[in-house]
């Protein structure tokens, strides 16, 4: 094997003269391979992007109108003889006229509107004027004239939902073609309701009750408001709050300082990385055997949805808490007892204040989580017509039947009336912004106090 | 150690509070999502008109609802049970052994079952139970002979209907609704295309088993059982031009502006024709009252009264206005309710 040293150029074997400047065809084949993942790359995040811009956009489209609504301002003479037989004011007695007595005084109301400004009056019965206005409007009248007796005897100026389909109709959801088979409203309600807009009489502006009201039956979605749900929220997040932060922490402490490192804890650590995959309507099952059938807590509570919610946020909490707690340096400990503090000292003193950005946002993505959350409130009976009462008090915010946001637009997207799914994206704006902010929170947090070392 | 301090104060007032069940001051009800619309339109003019909270009304289908009425008495049980049919024996019995006895039932009115299209889909104006079994079905008659339904188009058993593909949306078996579908319209069309005398002899004269065969609906895709509420089958229909729907009246009244409603024996489904009784497909609708709450859930009793008043379920009535058929005999019910008359009690 002498001449094993073959010669350059010598039978078979081809001359490796390429510089680096020109590309052989392997260079070229990887270089193109490189090229082409940039490519996917980049088509996959283009792809999300599509995505994230187009929910964006449909959100915003079909849920901006929701938070505006149509009002008509009706003169409404408030009779003697009908709501006060008695003559004595006494709301107690005048509160025997229901909503039925009141309803023929906004019948009387349209008509001397429609005769004042000349509007033709197209039906022969006067009541079928009244399907303009929402039926909250009879039961606004009744609260006003309840409020303030004296009224009784005067013509009031009232601001007036106007009812869905109308309101549709000026946002431009319901046309003269579509009301053609509409048992609700006929083409020549519409005729007044452009007369009246041209009056000034009938306008859309903003509507505060959407933010800020309560939930409205099936037959009167222009009334329905996300506020009381909002309430119901906050309380379950009160109670989250209050329960997972220190459970969830002490765990973490515990599990990260001063648990031994054996099987025990070996398996309690899998299994609460288990549980932060477990469903979440699986919390919900839990829930309504433990919380309401076991220990007979209240359905529908906030707190029985807070505690549930609380079983599901606990193993994010713990999660991150202990991810931050192992991000301290080992020589912050080894400082503290060497200077003599005790090992609770130097994990109280020293590790737990460093670590507490990292733990309070990890708390705050948790509770983000916990406020989107319906599934398991199905279960809890938190999903209904259940968000009509404003609690009265702290403890009825915790144990009187109420809903949640997300609860509360699951149940709109249900309901049968087409003005219904408008609130429910409208609602689902409000959520995001709530959402938004926690997060927007939990960065500015993560800014502000987190150290690297 | 505020720390330690504030844990534990936590964990005392959830202690505290998980023993405090709290006296409950309004109704709760819970049941058929068909009655939640009237029930919700009754508990709010019920909240404006009585000094009393407004009622809470949970959905989740009649029979979900009848199993928590009949989980017990006491106050973290519902007080009343929605339903879209009438309470079964089997589930008296549950109710009776969980110490439920003393139930009263009230019939609200009617609700008509209507199928409907979109409204720019084949012409699907005019049905008869037979076209609906003979689409749907899992067995039918075909020349003379009993086999699985394998009809793709409804041209090829009707000529006067759309040449489409067959696609029907019907209810999941929790709701009501498909009760009403099966023994309205799957038993009748049964019978009239003569598939209830061929099942009758297939299992050997046995009447009640060959009505059970006919309520089997086909297996292939054709008919999608629906588990959500109407809107989820309104999102179908939507999308599939071709398909129908079955819907509650209201909830078509609703939305007339995508739907188009067919005729059923070539009566036009309405609050007219169902109060009548020429529209086949209708059913009564219920609440069940635990007798044993009145007195104890303040408002139980006046919201069932005025539930059933003149003012409410009556002709011209808001639950009128959004598409409940009003009760002829309403007051016969009225004055049962009055009296508290609980089922099984001689009237």
């Amino acid at each position: 094997m002498t001449d094993a040293t073959v010669q350059p150029g010598a039978e078979g074997r081809p001359v490796k003269s390429g510089s680096l400047l020109e590309q052989d065809a392997r260079t070229k084949r990887r270089n193109a391979a490189e090229a082409r993942f940039k490519f996917y790359g980049m088509a996959a995040v283009g792809i999300g992007v599509i995505f994230l811009i187009l929910l964006l956009v449909s959100i915003v489209r079909n849920g901006v109108p929701a938070f505006t609504q149509t009002f008509v301002t009706v003169p409404i003479y408030l009779p003697e003889d009908k709501l006060d037989k008695s003559g004595v004011r006494d709301p107690d007695v005048m509160r025997k006229v229901t909503t039925f007595g009141y309803a023929p005084l906004l019948d009387d109301a349209l008509v001397t509107k429609l005769e004042d400004n000349g509007i033709e009056m197209p039906f022969a019965k006067p009541s079928k004027l009244r399907d303009m206005v929402s039926s909250s409007a009879a039961a606004q009248v009744r609260d006003t004239v309840l409020a303030n007796p004296d009224l009784i005897g005067q013509t009031v100026d009232f601001k007036l939902l106007a009812s869905s389909r109308v309101d549709g109709y000026m946002k431009g959801r319901v046309t003269r073609e579509s009301l053609a088979r509409d048992k609700n409203l006929d083409a020549e309600h519409l005729d007044i309701v452009d007369q009246l807009h041209e009056l000034g009489t009938l306008e859309r502006s903003f509507n505060w009750a959407f933010i800020f009201g309560s939930d409205a039956s099936e037959s009167r979605p222009e009334q329905a408001g996300l506020g009381v749900s909002m309430v119901g929220s906050l309380f379950m997040m009160i109670v989250v709050l209050v329960l997972s932060l220190p459970i969830g922490v002490a765990a973490s402490i515990y599990l990260e300082e001063f648990a031994p490192k054996n099987r025990w804890t070996d398996l309690i650590e899998v299994n609460i990385s288990n549980l932060a995959a477990v469903p979440s309507i699986v919390f919900g099952i839990l829930g309504l055997a433990v919380f309401i059938q076991f220990a007979h807590l209240p359905m529908s509570a906030p707190l029985v949805g807070g505690l549930v919610l609380t079983l599901m946020t606990l193993p994010t909490i713990i999660i991150s808490t202990r991810a931050s707690l192992k991000a301290v340096p080992p020589s912050i400990r080894d400082a503290a007892l060497g200077v003599g503090a005790s090992k609770m000292q130097s994990v109280f003193h020293h590790v737990l204040p460093l670590a507490m950005p990292g733990i309070l946002t990890g708390t705050i993505l948790g509770l983000a989580q916990a406020l989107g959350e319906t599934a398991p409130l199905l279960l809890i009976g938190m999903v209904g017509f259940i968000a009509s009462n404003m609690p009265d008090g702290v403890a009825a915010g915790f144990l009187s039947p109420n809903s949640a946001m997300p609860a509360q637009i699951y149940e709109w997207a249900k309901r049968a009336d087409p003005a219904y799914y408008e609130r429910a994206w409208g609602g689902i704006i409000i959520l995001l912004v709530f959402l938004m902010t926690m997060n927007i929170i939990a960065i500015l947090l993560r800014r502000r106090f987190e150290r690297r070392w | 150690m505020s720390f330690i301090k504030l844990t534990a104060s936590t964990l005392a007032i959830a202690a505290v509070s998980a023993t405090a069940a709290a006296a409950r001051d309004q109704v709760q009800v819970a049941g058929s999502s068909t009655v939640l619309p009237y029930a919700s339109i009754v508990a709010e003019a019920f909240g404006e008109n009585f000094d009393f909270p407004t009622p809470v009304v949970e959905s989740g289908g009649s029979s979900s609802g009848l199993k928590r009425f009949c989980e017990g008495v006491g106050e973290n049980t519902i007080d009343v049970a929605n339903a879209s049919r009438a309470i079964k024996s089997s589930e008296v019995e549950t109710c009776a052994a969980n110490g439920v006895t003393d139930i009263i039932q009230v019939r609200i009115g009617y609700d008509g079952i209507v199928f409907a299209s979109q409204l720019n889909g084949p012409e699907y104006t005019a049905f008869e139970p037979a076209d609906i079994y003979n689409a749907l079905a899992a067995k039918v008659v075909k020349d003379g002979e009993l086999v699985d339904n394998t009809y793709a188009k409804w041209t090829e058993f009707n000529a006067d209907l759309p040449d489409a593909e067959i696609l029907g949306f019907i209810p999941g078996t929790k709701h009501g609704t498909r009760e009403v579908f099966e023994e309205k319209v799957l038993v009748a069309g049964c019978e009239a295309t003569g598939a209830l005398e061929a099942l009758t002899a297939a299992n050997g004269g046995d009447k009640k088993a060959a009505e059970k065969a006919c309520m089997e609906v086909r297996t292939d895709g054709k008919s999608v059982d629906i588990d959500g509420d109407y809107t989820e089958t309104l999102a179908r229909i939507d999308s599939n031009a071709n398909a129908i729907g079955v819907f509650g009246l209201a909830f078509y009244e609703n939305n007339t502006d995508k739907l188009k409603v067919a005729t059923m024996s070539g009566v036009e489904p309405s609050t007219e024709t169902i109060a009548s009784g020429d529209y086949p497909v209708s059913r009564p609708l219920y609440f069940y009252i635990k007798k044993a709450h009145i007195g104890v859930i303040p408002g139980l009793k006046e919201y069932a009264e005025f539930f059933v008043s003149d003012d409410m379920a009556g002709p011209d009535g808001p639950l009128s206005a959004y598409g409940l058929v009003s009760d002829p005999e309403l007051a016969d019910t009225q004055s049962m309710v009055e009296e508290e008359k609980t089922m099984g009690s001689s009237s």
